[in-house]
């Protein structure tokens, strides 16, 4: 068994990985998209599975919690890497429950009889030895993979329920998925799309080309404009970086201030995000809610003396409260935000949302 | 006076019969000066008196010499019963001339009372009776009840091919006296620039880099050459801020009348406020009119009219010119001072506040509460593609204050540290809205979501009679070409002309709720939004 070659090739790429979230989250907007991420995080994980050496679930999970850490500290604003490694974690347990033989359901119900009486059964050591293990968890993270990668799709072909023809759609930024749910809407329909150009990096004008060569009528308009054009839109369509544990979003800047004209004006608030986006996370508004960048961005350095005796804020992100949300639309259908923590309880295992 | 009503009548029907729709029964002689003073001074609409106003130039040029020579014999008979010293319309006349210009107002008054009648049914015998009182100046009873007959402005018509032409025509009117079409002097009409956005295409949008003036030939014989610079200065954005532009056409205003010279057989009164009108139509082709400026020009056109005729020219230039820093003084720079003195209670030590653009207004309160020395600092939040906080920061850090900067993007984000937010305003509608830069009424929006007080600072002289309720009907079009922005080098939205789905919108306005808004700080007083239609009926009573 070539061991050390493996396992040198495997460090290699992990921290090939590493550096290149490093780099990629510079805050001038994703140079890689979510999907991205989480599919070559998902990818890497299977070739830890594969080449690690491991002999019982348990160091297989404690190889992965190690590699996610690192993986999460790297970027901690880039959540679905976390995300995916939670994912994988729980698929490791369900294969390993599998393999016991013990029926899924008790493990997953969380019933308060069980926490009663169940006190010390939950210390699971995982430490049993299956052949089986390997191959069933690897069979596992590839149908993961396999459902990564429709996940556009599948939120694109619910677009024609959501949209009629001649609305008025608003929209802020760029998101690929919403991007791809508009174009496949307007296949049949014919409606018009404002997009809010999303200050300071301007996104949503990369968005707004990209839609009107698929032929939508496509207006830009500043952020400023967002209150005074809202009486006319009939829906607001987004994407976010993060959907939140109690529902809310963490999204690009200026959501909240959609998210409130929307509210006042009885507009519906559509959020288009695949599963891998759902973040076993609360929002706390303090040091790890916000991101910032380089503050030139906003007041460039060509204004001169003023900088020094200036604070200059550039935040990237923007905390949604779920009362503001009317929908969530995500691969596996339509969700009111109340319903998101159900979601997460299928998702992610408690034991594994503090990794 | 039998005689002189014998005189009276077959002119009147000749005249009558060329004026189709004549609204006020325009004639000639004394009887059209009595009713463009009673027009005047009952606080007509604009159209009216602009209707005459055209109607005149165009007997003006059609008809002078006969004109003149009606005018001769009629005016010794007016002469004659009344003790009035003059022949020439007065603005004061309608008082002396009053037993003889009864029975012909009378006449017109009931003429125009029918025609009223045709047009708005209701009001009608209200304002009869008051139009018959009325030969003087008392306008405030009966201006709230007569139909209000406005024309809708021809800037929120851009769609309408008709109005277009009427501009068009109009401008070509516009010509100075004397200068016909052999000079070709003519007002310009601007084009309009790129595909605009359906939802306004009743609004005009202009490119910056085709000014106005370039379609005016050099030396300009129409257009005086401080209008022309003013002019340029507004569509090139380097006067900005509704205080500046007042000030800036205030006082090319002044330099006008210095420069302005009666021809022979003119009136001041009459002729100074033809000139002023296609400088009026110029300057709102640069950029359209601001109500504070409009409120301003109402102004003006009032006391040029009610110059009495006895004036020599001299003392009637240096009258205006004296009207006009009073004006400026009262309405502008000791406002400002008042509104600072109400401000400043309001703001407490340990305050954060936080502003949206630059309002010279607030900028004046903040350096007036440093220097009463309250401990205080400021956030200031700017909006592409104008970047209008800059500046404002500049001034605040110049004398000291500490200040924050961030985009209106990011307001959600600081707004729980701020404790009050002061806004400047364009203009207060009737119905209480706050018409200011656009973002305004969204960051009124989020402050009141956080429960933060919003306090609007408006000087009186911006308050309007309009109504709105959406920034849709009547706003401003900036140059589309503003939101191109090259970032890293690559510019998206270059060829956004090219791409027949694509559409750019730089809107200048907005309108915000009045339940948004906690306070408006006039020079009046502290006042709620809804309250400015109170402000405005005691302000044209006391007028």
């Amino acid at each position: 068994m070539p061991g050390p070659d493996k396992e040198t090739d495997l460090t290699e790429r992990i921290e090939a990985f590493l550096s290149d979230l490093k780099r990629g989250g510079s805050g001038t907007g994703p140079l890689r998209g979510s999907a991205e991420t989480a599919r070559e995080t998902t990818a890497l994980l299977r070739r830890i599975t594969a080449q690690a050496r491991w002999s019982s679930a348990g160091d297989l999970m404690e190889i992965i919690r190690k590699e996610g850490r690192r993986m999460i500290a790297a970027q901690p604003s880039e959540t679905t890497v976390g995300n995916m490694v939670r994912r994988v974690l729980k698929i490791i347990r369900e294969e390993y429950a599998r393999s016991r033989g013990s029926s899924e359901e008790t493990d997953q119900q969380e019933s308060l009889h069980k926490l009663l009486t169940s006190g010390g059964l939950s210390e699971e050591n995982f430490r049993q030895h299956f052949s089986a293990l390997k191959a069933n968890v690897i069979e596992a993270i590839n149908e993961l993979l396999t459902e990564l990668e429709g996940t556009t799709d599948n939120i694109s072909m619910q677009a024609l329920e959501h949209i009629h023809s001649n609305e008025v759609i608003m929209t802020i930024g760029r998101s690929r998925t919403v991007e791809a749910f508009l174009k496949d809407a307007a296949r049949k329909r014919k409606f018009h799309v404002i997009v809010a150009e999303c200050a300071p990096f301007c996104q949503g004008h990369e968005m707004a080309t990209s839609l009107s060569r698929a032929e939508i009528e496509t207006t830009v308009i500043a952020d400023a404009a967002i209150f005074a054009v809202m009486s006319r839109v009939n829906k607001v369509i987004i994407g976010t970086q993060t959907v939140l544990a109690n529902g809310g979003l963490r999204a690009v800047n200026g959501t909240h201030t959609l998210a409130l004209a929307a509210k006042h004006h009885s507009t519906p608030l559509i959020v288009c995000a695949p599963m891998f986006k759902l973040s076993p996370q609360f929002p706390n508004e303090e040091d790890t809610f916000h991101k910032f960048v380089s503050p030139h961005e906003v007041l460039p350095f060509t204004e001169g003396e003023i900088l020094s005796k200036v604070n200059v804020h550039c935040p990237v992100f923007d905390y949604v409260p779920p009362e503001l949300i009317t929908l969530f639309i995500s691969n596996i259908g339509g969700h009111a935000p109340s319903y998101i923590y159900r979601l997460m309880s299928e998702l992610y295992h408690p034991e594994d949302h503090e990794l | 006076m039998w005689i002189f009503a014998a005189l009276v009548f077959p002119a009147q029907r000749k005249w009558s019969s060329i004026v189709n729709m004549a609204d006020s029964g325009v004639t000639d002689g004394p009887e059209k000066k009595n009713d463009i003073e009673r027009a005047k001074n009952e606080g007509k609409d604009l159209s009216k008196e602009e209707k005459q106003r055209l109607r005149k130039e165009k007997k003006h040029q059609k008809k002078s010499k006969e004109k003149k020579d009606e005018k001769a014999p009629q005016e010794t008979p007016s002469a004659v019963p009344a003790p009035a010293p003059l022949p020439v319309p007065a603005s004061e006349s309608p008082v002396p001339a009053d037993k003889p210009a009864k029975s012909k107002a009378e006449l017109k008054a009931e003429r125009r009372a029918r025609q009223e009648a045709e047009r708005a049914s209701k009001q009608n015998k209200k304002g009869e009776v008051g139009q018959q009182v009325a030969t003087g100046k008392t306008k405030a009873p009966q201006s709230e009840l007569q139909p209000v007959v406005k024309r809708l402005p021809e800037h929120i018509q851009a769609d309408n091919p008709d109005v277009l032409k009427k501009l068009a025509k109009k401008l070509e009117r516009q010509q100075t006296p004397g200068y016909n079409a052999t000079t070709k002097a003519k007002i310009p009409l601007r084009s309009d620039y790129g595909r605009k956005v359906s939802l306004f295409s009743h609004l005009h949008q202009y490119s910056r880099k085709a000014p106005l003036t370039q379609q005016l030939s050099i030396p300009s014989t129409v257009i005086h050459p401080a209008i022309v610079r003013l002019g340029l200065q507004y569509s090139h954005g380097i006067v900005a801020g509704s205080n500046a532009r007042s000030v800036a056409l205030l006082h090319a205003f002044k330099q006008v009348i210095r420069d302005y010279s009666t021809p022979p057989n003119e009136e001041l009164s009459r002729d100074l406020v033809n000139k002023l009108k296609p400088y009026i139509s110029f300057l709102n082709q640069c950029r359209p009119l601001s109500a504070s400026m409009g409120n301003a020009i109402k102004y003006i056109k009032k006391e040029i009219s009610n110059i009495p005729s006895h004036c020599k020219e001299e003392e009637a230039k240096s009258k205006l010119v004296n009207c006009i820093e009073c004006y400026i003084n009262e309405k502008i720079i000791l406002a400002a001072k008042a509104i600072a003195k109400y401000s400043i209670e309001k703001i407490s030590d340990g305050d954060v506040i936080l502003i949206y653009g630059c309002s010279s207004l607030v900028n004046h309160i903040l350096c007036e509460a440093l220097e009463k020395r309250r401990k205080f600092r400021v956030i200031v939040v700017d909006s592409r593609p104008r970047l209008e906080g800059r500046e404002a920061l500049r001034r605040l850090v110049q004398r000291g204050i500490s200040c924050t900067y961030v985009l209106i993007s990011a307001v959600p984000y600081i707004l729980p540290e701020v404790s009050k937010v002061f806004l400047g305003a364009h203009a207060l509608l009737a119905n209480g809205y706050v018409m200011s830069r656009v973002g305004t009424s969204q960051i009124a929006l989020v402050a009141k979501a956080f429960n933060v007080p919003v306090l609007v600072c408006c000087e009186t002289y911006k308050f309007c009679e309009r109504v709105q309720t959406d920034s849709f009907v009547s706003n401003e079009l900036d140059d589309p070409d503003d939101l191109i922005v090259t970032r890293k080098g690559k510019t998206h939205l270059e060829d956004w002309q090219q791409v027949d789905s694509l559409g750019l919108l730089n809107l200048v306005y907005d309108v915000t709720p009045p339940d948004f808004v906690d306070l408006v700080i006039t020079d009046l007083g502290m006042i709620p939004c809804t309250s400015v239609p109170v402000v405005l009926r005691v302000k044209s009573v006391d007028q």
